[in-house]
């Protein structure tokens, strides 16, 4: 048994956050994360991280009051919006302390953080480091718990990599810990702590057309789901406009910031021609950019009649090289495509899910000592549509927060004590489970069974959704899960045994695709990232409210809950 | 119908296996394949024991370096269609194996930890930004993107024979901080470089150039760093800054 303070499951931005914090209070953490440290999915990310620094001169009467409206507007108003305003305002301080621990952002002619435009801002507030944001703030996050750990002066931190939880402890109502399983030994072990901080990040493999990493199966998120934390609007997937046609990986929002257009195949500029998009064209939000590029691609006028183009050659090259230099290998690589010379192909695919488990703005949960933060959680600060540059802004601010509020609930004496019968009891479940599992000889493979599950979720939860189509698809949800009883291993080992790791996660990607389907067939209304042809129209009267999943003996339960609408009025959004 | 390819791939499991052995897998490869999603295919379909690190499958986070064909690379950055029709893989060298793929990189770590890798500033953490020129992050631009992956630590032939060698990532990262405007530990970080297992024990001999997914260009940064000790032991005077 290894023992800590509090225990934080993920170590991309927001559980490495939360760490230093605890460090900071002077409080033990043991992190735990299936991967090492810096191949979390935060690496991945390019655009930026927002903030209203004013640095940029057309930002100068920027504020995070400004910021906060732009993000509850974007959310088309399902936002928490003090939650909102507490991200803005406290983000400020985030993003220096990011630079005073050696991230190395671009800068602006006067040496500062420089900023560039994104989608649904009044201004430039995104900061950035080329098109590799993400990437340089885990490494420095990353740098600085490397320094914590080895630092004599404070209580001890300690990073478990390639360790996989499958279970969260929770006795008589407070999360007591967690049980992981060693990947490279197959070895089981009890990480007991009186709070624990969920960091595990989002669930994007639940579909098939993806800009997420493999690691993203939404196993993190069902773990706390299967113990009494609920999900919050699951049914709200954000589409990126622009992943790259062959494989969706990524082509940042940036490329529209620094001044790329969208073309159709008669190469028009075709947001232009809808009234939601006119005035913003490529600047508009994520969901109201993607939804215009799909009616294009729909009425025939896609490239080849499957994709977008991208176009960045009006930009030239030095800034090309300058400023977008990752996507401009991932174009090279991926599509044999070099931006200087030629458009590049993309589509909408899943990118971000804005729900998560169900936390307030100090990231509580209802179980007692249980915390999350990133994009796992749902405090909600981006209600129903992220605006991009925020969700980086969202790990490092309620990371930290996670931080604090779990230092001092452990301070006050966390909760009562576990009997250590109970712990071994529960690792003796776990154990048998995997031993189970690595016995399986049925006949189903898991890989169809997850291939399959994209395909469904593609085609039933995708841009645009209706009853029918999404009802097809929980039917096919289902009958994947009774299939999935009777999956077979060809691997039996323990030893990074991976043939095991992605048929235990299946699991979780069946289950939080039913969550995100009911939420979705329920929720009669199109707001933003959801869109049904059936019930075109907001519907604030009925639908201003949370969706609200539990998990109980097995099904989903599904209930909702209130929105703070305390600073601002809802309206119909234009751009 | 998509043409095949021949992938023989290191086989090692300490649990059951005395020695390594290479099996060969017959892959159909569609255009725009990368290795990477050749070896997803050979595990959900031919062997689901094969076993190796992924996760972004476009080069940022540094899980699938391997030595393909020749040369270490990034899995899921190569294309099948630029190998020729058979394709041999083998694990990094210079670290043990866990199992198939998949070696023990706490020696790589371990390394990097010894460089004091973050930012050491003069000043105390207070207010808004310090200020950095253009110029001066322009200094950074391809040393930040390093991403740890080890192709340059397993292709260095020093690090085969010298196990305490810091190795071209972790100099690299010495050489990130060191150069970085803002950050004021010279004299402490060229010390933690300049011992027998450090700058000096470079050969030149450019691998990790070659192989470096993200062009790091770690053989650079040694050379700046013996360059900032010699010309420190020359001139006690000299300032980085003033070249």
């Amino acid at each position: 048994m290894i023992t800590s303070d509090v225990i934080v499951v993920g170590a991309g931005l927001a559980g490495l956050r939360a760490a230093l914090e605890l460090n900071r209070h002077n409080v033990k953490v043991a992190v735990v994360t299936k991967v090492h440290p810096v191949r979390s999915h935060s690496v991945a990310a390019q655009g930026g991280i927002n903030a209203a620094l004013s640095n940029h001169p057309r930002g100068k009467f920027d504020s995070p009051e400004l910021h906060a409206f732009d993000t509850i507007k974007g959310s088309d108003y399902l936002a928490d919006q003090k939650a909102v305003l507490k991200m803005t305002t406290e983000g400020i301080e985030r993003i220096y302390e990011l630079e005073h621990w050696g991230a190395p952002f671009s800068r602006t002619e006067d040496g500062r953080i420089a900023q560039r435009p994104f989608g649904g801002a009044g201004f430039p507030r995104t900061c950035y480091a080329t098109d590799k944001t993400g990437h340089v703030l885990l490494h420095t996050l990353y740098e600085q718990a490397l320094k914590f750990e080895a630092a004599s002066e404070r209580a001890d931190m300690q990073i478990f990599d390639e360790w996989f939880v499958t279970r969260l402890i929770v006795h008589n109502g407070t999360a007591k810990g967690v049980i992981a399983l060693n990947i490279n030994t197959g070895e089981f072990e009890i990480f007991a702590g009186q709070a624990v901080i969920w960091a595990t990040g989002g669930s994007g493999r639940v579909f098939g057309r993806t800009s997420n990493a493999y690691i993203n199966t939404g196993w993190g998120m069902c773990v706390p789901f299967y113990e009494g934390v609920p999900l919050k609007d699951m049914e709200f997937i954000q589409f990126h406009p622009t992943e790259l046609y062959t494989n969706n990986v990524l082509i940042t929002e940036g490329a529209r910031g620094e001044g790329g257009f969208l073309l159709n195949n008669k190469k028009e500029r075709f947001l232009a021609n809808y009234e939601d998009s006119a005035k913003a064209m490529e600047m508009a939000p994520r969901d109201i950019v993607a939804r215009n590029m799909q009616r294009e691609i729909l009425a025939g006028r896609g490239v080849e009649g499957k994709y977008i183009h991208l176009d960045l050659r009006h930009l030239g090259k030095k800034k090309i090289l300058e400023r977008l230099p990752g996507i401009r290998m991932h174009a090279i690589h991926f599509a044999g495509v070099d931006p200087i010379d030629e458009p590049i192909p993309v589509a909408p695919g899943q990118h971000y899910t804005m729900g998560g488990l169900d936390v307030n703005l100090n990231t509580e949960s209802k179980i007692k000592g249980f915390f999350a933060a990133g994009e796992c959680a749902c405090v909600s600060v981006h209600g129903s549509n992220r605006l991009g540059g925020n969700s980086l802004l969202e790990t490092v601010v309620f990371g930290k927060i996670a931080g604090e509020y779990a230092s001092a609930y452990f301070k006050d004496g966390g909760g009562e004590d576990v009997p250590v019968s109970f712990l071994n009891q529960i690792l003796r479940e776990e154990e048998d489970k995997i031993e189970q599992l690595l016995k399986s000889k049925g006949k189903e493979k898991h890989s169809a069974i997850k291939h399959e599950l994209g395909e469904a979720m593609d085609s039933g939860a995708g841009i645009f959704r209706e009853a029918r189509t999404m009802n097809a698809s929980l039917e096919k949800v289902k009958e994947l899960k009774e299939r999935y009883r009777h999956i077979g291993l060809n691997s039996s080992g323990r030893i990074a045994n991976f043939d095991l790791l992605w048929a235990l996660q299946l699991k979780g990607s069946l289950d939080l695709a039913e969550v995100i389907l009911r939420g979705a067939i329920n929720r009669q209304e199109s707001r933003g990232a959801q869109f049904r042809t059936d019930y075109p129209m907001r519907d604030d009267k009925n639908w201003m409210k949370h969706t609200i999943a539990s998990w109980k003996d097995g099904t989903v339960h599904l209930g909702y809950s209130s929105v703070d609408l305390s600073l601002y009025k809802a309206k119909k959004r234009h751009y | 119908m998509a043409d095949s390819k021949i992938f023989k791939i290191f086989r090692f499991n300490p649990q059951t296996d005395k020695k390594h052995r290479f099996d060969t897998f017959k892959v159909p490869c569609r255009p725009g394949m990368t290795v990477l999603q050749a070896l997803n295919y050979i595990q959900e379909n031919l062997d689901g024991s094969l076993a190796y690190r992924s996760s972004c499958r476009e080069g940022i986070c540094g899980s699938c370096a391997m030595h393909i064909n020749g040369k270490y690379r990034l899995a899921c950055e190569t294309q099948v269609s630029h190998l020729g029709s058979s394709i041999t893989i083998r694990p990094m060298a210079h670290m043990d194996i866990i199992r198939d793929l998949v070696v023990d990189m706490t020696p790589f770590f371990e390394k990097l930890k010894a460089i004091k890798p973050y930012l050491i500033p003069g000043d105390p953490d207070e207010g808004a930004e310090r200020i950095q020129t253009q110029d001066e992050r322009a200094y950074l631009d391809y040393i930040v993107d390093c991403i740890l992956c080890g192709a340059c630590y397993a292709s260095c032939a020093v690090n085969g024979y010298d196990d305490e060698y810091l190795g071209p990532a972790a100099l690299a990262k010495a050489n990130r901080f060191l150069m970085d405007s803002r950050d004021k530990a010279d004299e402490q970080r060229l010390a933690l470089v300049s011992d027998e297992h450090g700058v000096f024990r470079c050969h030149t001999l450019f691998n990790c150039q070659t192989v470096c997914p993200k062009n790091v260009d770690p053989t650079a940064n040694i050379a700046n760093l013996k360059r900032q000790i010699i010309a420190r032991q020359l001139n006690p005077k000299f300032s980085k800054k003033g070249i």
